[in-house]
């Protein structure tokens, strides 16, 4: 309930602002990790806008997922310069290994994978964004070793020393 | 006297671990008794020498890179002895005097100029560097004389359309409205591309001064940067610097107390990318879905909340600082026929070099990649390229030689855009980079033109058929008349250009679509 109302405080300081739906929705995301259907009703009525027109908004945006996801996002590139890099490859790897498709979740809730369309990193490609962190370079040796980081916590490896 | 040692903070270099290269160099330094400073500066975008770690010496700044983690107790090995007088050019990472590394000596860098020198967020590094001179300027003019000396410039529209910047502006002056919009452009999604990004975080200000003139110039009082939610790294430098700029007084109420306002907002994007294209922008900056509009009306008279507004790329208002500071002659200068100015192309992909190359027009692909990008990361034969992003077409050998000018290139039916270069070996696989194009579109269209929305969805179709031989010759007749239609009944470049690279790779990669030779079907 109380997250609740901290959607409700959300939707008060954002629906004055100027096109504040999208602010407001990534506040919401920032907050509940996700935005809920349960939300479309209070944000329709605050903004002023039907239940479609929120849908609406929320549907077109690939960032804002309806669903909780896991604890770690791992988004690949699949843009021109990370294929030049053998992205493709990484994709492949990145599926079978964590045993997951694009929008899928792993079983133990830590990993979810996702496609990206360019991460501004195309001079060091293949890239991968895992939270807010980009990584250079990624091979499935490099790929895997990152898992390694979310899975086992507090484990410090050397990086990209290699 | 303190040693200044700099490490970049931009994505690139913190993807390729410039924070951990950081943390090892200052305890390092301290276990040495080396008296350092280090300064995390912007990047050069020479980012196959990231992360690159410049010190600062009596003799100009030396740099080492790229230095991995495992290499920094050599280079403070190295630098430490070079205290007691021994040569740093021993060590096999360094790069000597930064200024003197060929790959920058090279270019002619006007809007780049600052990129790496000192920490982006630093507001008295950028003065010390020329920063806000072209805004003291700018407030002695009338907004007629700015918008004057921009046309006089003849930049136009980095963003990737290359509309002249001066008449944009002009449309906004001419237009009569109590609130007027500037807003820029910053959902640079095109693949290949990454100068906004470095722009924003290795120079802020240049950004911020360039949207302050451009609100002078038409009497705006209010910007957005409208940013994709990709670039974290820039989101964070942007705000510190918007907070920065309002406290130093060159931002928000009575800018440099001239008695006009300037305010400005970053919105961040939500992963669309069709929300580059202006007016779908617009409409994700309302709050809507980002729905492409029809024009007219230009932007520049019924724009953001129905209100004129300037939507100008990154790169066009910073210029627009440069260009204010050192007059439009210098910059119009610079360049070929009507691509004036310089062109900040970005090599990337499968390239030994990349980064951010910043040269005048009329310079060639092949010099490009060849003087600059070295040939292949993989060492294997350069096969295509593609330039200007997902919507550019892919340009074989026989292509390279065409010069870097907008109108040279839609001779070819090519195009410059965003000025971003994607490098691909003889690995490649152009019928699935064909259908890619189409995948592409179907994932990113806004759904609101029929051409575009379904077009993509038959093109992938008709690719695939193509590729498996079912009815070939009749297939390929189909994809040419589909894109046609896309190409000729579209609202916007998405499902307008989407054909561009498709139709590239079927005419000069057909071998790869299963065409053996014309007439042997």
């Amino acid at each position: 309930m109380e997250k609740a109302s901290n959607v409700d405080q959300l939707i008060e300081q954002f629906k004055t602002l100027p096109g504040g739906l999208l602010p407001l929705l990534h506040a919401v995301k920032h907050e509940l990790g996700c935005v809920p259907d349960s939300v479309v009703g209070p944000i329709g009525k605050g903004f002023n806008l039907s239940r479609a027109e929120v849908h609406g908004v929320i549907s077109f945006y690939h960032d804002f997922n309806t669903h909780p996801v896991g604890h770690h996002t791992v988004q690949i590139c699949r843009a021109e310069a990370c294929q030049s890099m053998g992205s493709r490859h990484i994709e492949s790897h990145a599926k079978q290994s964590l045993g997951i498709d694009y929008g899928e979740t792993t079983a133990d809730g830590l990993i979810t994978l996702e496609p990206v369309y360019c991460l501004g990193n195309c001079a060091c490609s293949p890239s991968v964004r895992i939270d807010d962190d980009i990584h250079a370079r990624v091979d499935q040796t490099r790929f895997d070793q990152l898992i390694t980081e979310l899975t086992t916590p507090n484990s410090e490896t050397s990086g990209v020393s290699s | 006297m303190r040693m200044q040692i700099f490490i970049p903070q931009d994505t690139t270099a913190l993807a390729l671990g410039a924070d951990k290269v950081s943390s090892l160099v200052a305890k390092g330094a301290e276990s040495r008794g080396l008296h350092a400073d280090i300064i995390r500066n912007g990047s050069r975008g020479m980012f196959w020498l990231e992360p690159l770690v410049e010190v600062q010496t009596k003799s100009g700044r030396i740099a080492f890179g790229p230095v991995n983690t495992s290499d920094v107790d050599s280079v403070l090995d190295a630098l430490q002895a070079s205290l007691d007088g021994k040569v740093l050019i021993d060590h096999a990472l360094y790069l000597g005097e930064v200024k003197q590394i060929e790959y920058l000596a090279k270019q002619q860098r006007l809007t780049f100029k600052r990129s790496g020198i000192a920490d982006p967020a630093c507001i008295t590094s950028y003065q010390r560097l020329q920063g806000f001179v072209g805004l003291t300027k700018a407030l002695s003019m009338t907004g007629q004389d700015i918008v004057d000396e921009l046309k006089n410039s003849g930049l136009r529209g980095r963003g990737g359309a290359a509309f002249p910047a001066g008449i944009k502006w002009q449309t906004v002056l001419d237009t009569a409205g109590e609130q007027k919009y500037i807003v820029c452009n910053a959902d640079e999604g095109d693949s290949g591309t990454f100068a906004d990004r470095l722009l924003m975080e290795s120079d802020p200000y240049q950004l911020i001064e360039g949207m302050t003139i451009a609100g002078l110039a038409v009497g705006a009082n209010q910007g957005y940067i409208y940013l994709r939610s990709e670039y974290p790294v820039a989101h964070k430098i942007l705000n510190i610097a918007i907070e920065r700029a309002t406290d130093a007084g060159f931002l928000g109420a009575n800018v440099c107390n001239s008695g006009k306002d300037f305010f400005l907002e970053v919105r961040l994007g939500a992963g669309a990318y069709i929300c580059g294209e202006e007016t779908s922008l617009l409409e994700s900056l309302e709050g809507k879905r980002g729905m492409v509009r029809a024009k007219p009306p230009l932007p520049a008279i019924e724009g953001l909340f129905g209100k004129p507004t300037v939507v100008n790329n990154v790169l066009t208002l910073g210029a627009v600082a440069s260009i204010l500071e050192q007059g439009s002659d210098i910059y119009k200068n610079f360049g070929m026929g009507r691509s004036r100015g310089t062109l900040a192309v970005q090599l990337a992909g499968n390239v030994k070099r990349g980064g951010l190359i910043e040269l005048a027009f009329g310079v060639t692909l092949r010099e490009v990649v060849e003087d600059f990008g070295c040939g292949t990361l993989s060492g294997r034969p350069i096969r295509a390229i593609q330039m200007g992003g997902p919507l550019g077409a892919f340009l074989p050998k026989s292509q390279w030689d065409t010069p870097l000018d907008y109108e040279a290139f839609s001779a070819i039916k090519a195009m410059i855009g965003h000025g971003g270069i994607v490098v691909f070996d003889d690995t490649v696989d152009m019928a699935a980079q064909a259908r890619f194009a189409m995948e592409f579109c179907v994932i990113e269209s806004c759904g609101k033109c029929t051409p575009c929305r379904i077009g993509s969805v038959r093109g992938v179709e008709v690719i695939d058929r193509i590729v498996a031989n079912e009815d070939r010759d009749n297939n390929l007749i189909l994809l040419h008349d589909l894109c046609d239609t896309m190409e000729l009944g579209s609202l916007c470049a998405m499902g307008g250009m989407t054909p561009f690279p498709v139709r590239s790779a079927l005419t000069y990669f057909e071998e790869d679509f299963g065409i053996s030779s014309r007439g042997d079907h």
